[in-house]
């Protein structure tokens, strides 16, 4: 479900370029638009929907043939299994979601209040090697997780942060960090220095004067830099499957992934899981919507 | 109100990029001090030292008799004015002339004594419930102004404070604050790259290039006998012609035949160029009187004045002021001479005044 997200943000700016053309075109044009716009919706759309309808059908109708669009016989069934286990305790799943919600909370946490200081000093001050400090940092992203993920594992496995949440926590937040500096240090560079040169001469130390002034204009960056950060740890697989294993310490996506294989695969239970781990990012998202789009089009005008 | 004391400064960034190569300013109590020059010039460099904004990484900064160096800019006792006015976008106009006296922990019956004395001094009365937002450009840098003036400091430092304002209210602040420095008798270094500006405000002017000092003097000196080619080239709008000259039977003769009045105590054996500002020649009819024949290459009509440029043979062409009732064609042949006193003359070899 993490490609939710992604599709959010690639539909926009299709939209966008709709637009003019829109203007400019004759009618016959803008059916044509409308028409494969409708198109690529239901193309990106169609999985969600599905998993939506696996999630509330009955087992035998999941594996019915033809398949069924309408007409099934809708059971709750499947969400109920997603939070109460067969023993009639927690579900192991429902374990994850706690998990991923604390390793997610804490990482963006740690990152935001490491990146944002940081970004605030590469932005204000003369360092030595500024560019190529940031393009080292910028550097650590440049490989995906799995190319990683092995030396890390051993690197864990010697300091004892295999099968942790604080291991996941602080890879995490390693990972989100330069994320943060570098779209932090866009929004730092907007508020103007003489803030705080203003507020230094009025009495107050530099950090004083950052905290008073800058901070709570820097207020819009920071949120949206932390839903990025947020929906990145919120949604990470590799990491979480190769450095942890026990039920306790999972966070969701191995969590459901490890619901697949076996002799059978509860296709219901799988959906439901799903549908629950989409939901909060995508209400976090819609709540913050604005801020992202401040994020996602940061230095994209010229003021 | 104090002096300020500014001795062998010298600004080295982390990175390798001198901003200040060597500054010595000497400004007195109650001055109108402006230090006036191009970008990249340690104008601002200099002030931010003053301020405490920047440390420097040698030289010594006195305000008063206090050596100031290892002083926060808060224990400093001055006042900035900045180019975007850095007023608090969250407060109010009231709020933000109250924010360095609260800062400072003044009894609020004290706050609301001096908050009232500079907005009356500024007209804010109407302003005082909005926010920035709410101002127009000029208004924010009048709150500016009034929230450097609450403090009551012993110097003020304003960095190319109108820079942002439209030309008319640049024209009307530049009165203003000519007219505020003379009631408070306030010390006031004004940084600035506007030499309309210099010349209208400086009580003196240090002209700065390269992170050095080229000139300090008043605007008249700094007009009449600027120190070096570089000062010469960038006062005046337009600018001084740079004539090459030879002495040569007791005149300073330029190619063309143009004939100077020497200064006394010229060497011989150097390079030299003459500065004539363009309202110390003239064009005249040809064959006039102590003229030389020249040619009119182009003319700007100005309104008030015409700016004739000038081909007389020489290396250059010069630029003319002339008033408009005097008017010839392009291309015309006419005469040039000059009507001014003796010019200042330059060493081309080390731009620097030699006579």
């Amino acid at each position: 479900m993490a490609v939710s997200v992604d599709e959010a943000v690639s539909t926009g700016p299709a939209r966008d370029r709709g637009r003019p053309a829109r203007r400019r075109g004759g009618r016959g044009r803008s059916v044509l638009e409308v028409a494969l716009l409708t198109v690529l919706a239901v193309v990106m759309l169609f999985p969600v929907l599905w998993m939506i309808e696996t999630s509330i059908k009955e087992n035998r109708d999941v594996y019915a043939v033809p398949a069924e669009f309408f007409g099934f016989t809708v059971t709750m069934e499947h969400f109920k299994d997603v939070f109460v286990g067969p023993d009639g305790g927690r579900s192991a799943l429902s374990v994850a979601f706690l998990n991923s919600v604390l390793v997610a909370g804490a990482s963006t946490v740690l990152a935001t209040l490491l990146g944002v200081p940081a970004a605030w000093a590469y932005s204000r001050f003369a360092v030595k090697a500024k560019k190529d400090q940031l393009f080292f940092i910028l550097s650590t992203r440049f490989m995906p997780p799995v190319v990683v993920v092995i030396p890390i594992f051993l690197m864990y496995r010697q300091v004892g942060l295999i099968d942790s949440k604080l291991g996941l926590i602080l890879i995490y937040a390693a990972y989100n960090l330069p994320f943060t500096i570098w779209m932090m240090k866009g929004f730092v560079d907007e508020v103007p220095s003489e803030y705080e040169d203003a507020a230094m001469l009025d009495g107050y130390t530099r950090l004083q004067a950052f905290r008073r002034h800058t901070l709570p204009l820097l207020v819009p960056g920071i949120a949206a830099t932390a839903v990025f950060a947020l929906i990145f740890s919120w949604n990470e697989f590799v990491f979480a499957i190769f450095l942890t294993s026990s039920d306790s310490v999972r966070t969701a996506p191995p969590a459901i992934a490890g619901l697949i294989g076996g002799t059978t695969t509860d296709w219901g239970l799988v959906a439901a899981a799903s549908v629950v781990f989409a939901l909060p990012v995508l209400v976090f998202a819609y709540l913050v919507r604005k801020h992202l789009i401040a994020g996602v089009t940061l230095g994209a005008v010229r003021r | 109100m104090a002096g300020i004391e500014v001795t062998a400064l010298h600004k080295r960034y982390p990175d390798g990029t001198v901003a200040v190569e060597q500054v010595d300013l000497s400004i007195g109590h109650g001055e109108l001090f402006v230090m006036l020059g191009p970008s990249g010039c340690g104008k601002t460099t200099t002030l931010r030292a003053i301020a405490g904004l920047e440390r420097q990484t040698t030289g010594d900064i006195r305000i008063g008799d206090t050596l100031v160096n290892d002083l926060p800019p808060a224990e400093r006792d001055i006042a900035m004015v900045f180019q975007f006015y850095a007023l608090y976008p969250h407060l109010k106009t009231r709020d933000n002339l109250a924010f360095p006296l609260r800062a400072e922990g003044l009894p609020k019956s004290e706050v609301l004594k001096r908050v009232d004395e500079a907005a009356r001094l500024m007209r804010l009365g109407p302003l005082m419930d909005r926010r920035p937002r709410q101002l127009s450009g000029g208004e924010q840098q009048r709150v500016a102004l009034a929230r450097a003036l609450v403090r009551r400091p012993r110097a003020f430092l304003m960095d190319e404070p109108l820079t942002n304002l439209d030309a008319e209210l640049r024209a009307d602040m530049r009165t203003e604050i000519k007219h505020l420095q003379g009631e408070l008798g306030a010390t006031m270094v004004y940084v600035t790259h506007d030499q309309v500006e210099a010349m209208s405000l400086g009580h003196r002017i240090a002209i700065l290039n390269k992170g050095r000092v080229e000139q300090i003097g008043t605007p008249l000196e700094v007009y009449d006998r600027p120190a070096s080619l570089f000062c010469a080239a960038f006062i005046g709008s337009p600018p001084m012609n740079l004539i090459e000259v030879e002495v040569a039977d007791g005149a300073l003769r330029a190619q063309g035949g143009l004939a100077l009045t020497p200064p006394p105590g010229l060497s011989r054996d150097c390079h030299l160029v003459a500065g004539v500002r363009p309202e110390a020649l003239e064009v005249t009819a040809p064959g006039a009187e102590r003229s030389v024949p020249a040619r009119v290459v182009s003319a700007e009509w100005l309104g008030d004045e015409i700016i004739y440029v000038v081909d007389h043979g020489g290396q250059r062409d010069v630029r003319v002021r002339m008033p408009p009732t005097v008017r010839f064609d392009a291309d015309a042949p006419v005469g040039l001479r000059h009507t001014g006193a003796t010019p200042a003359v330059y060493d081309l070899r080390t731009e620097e005044l030699v006579a």
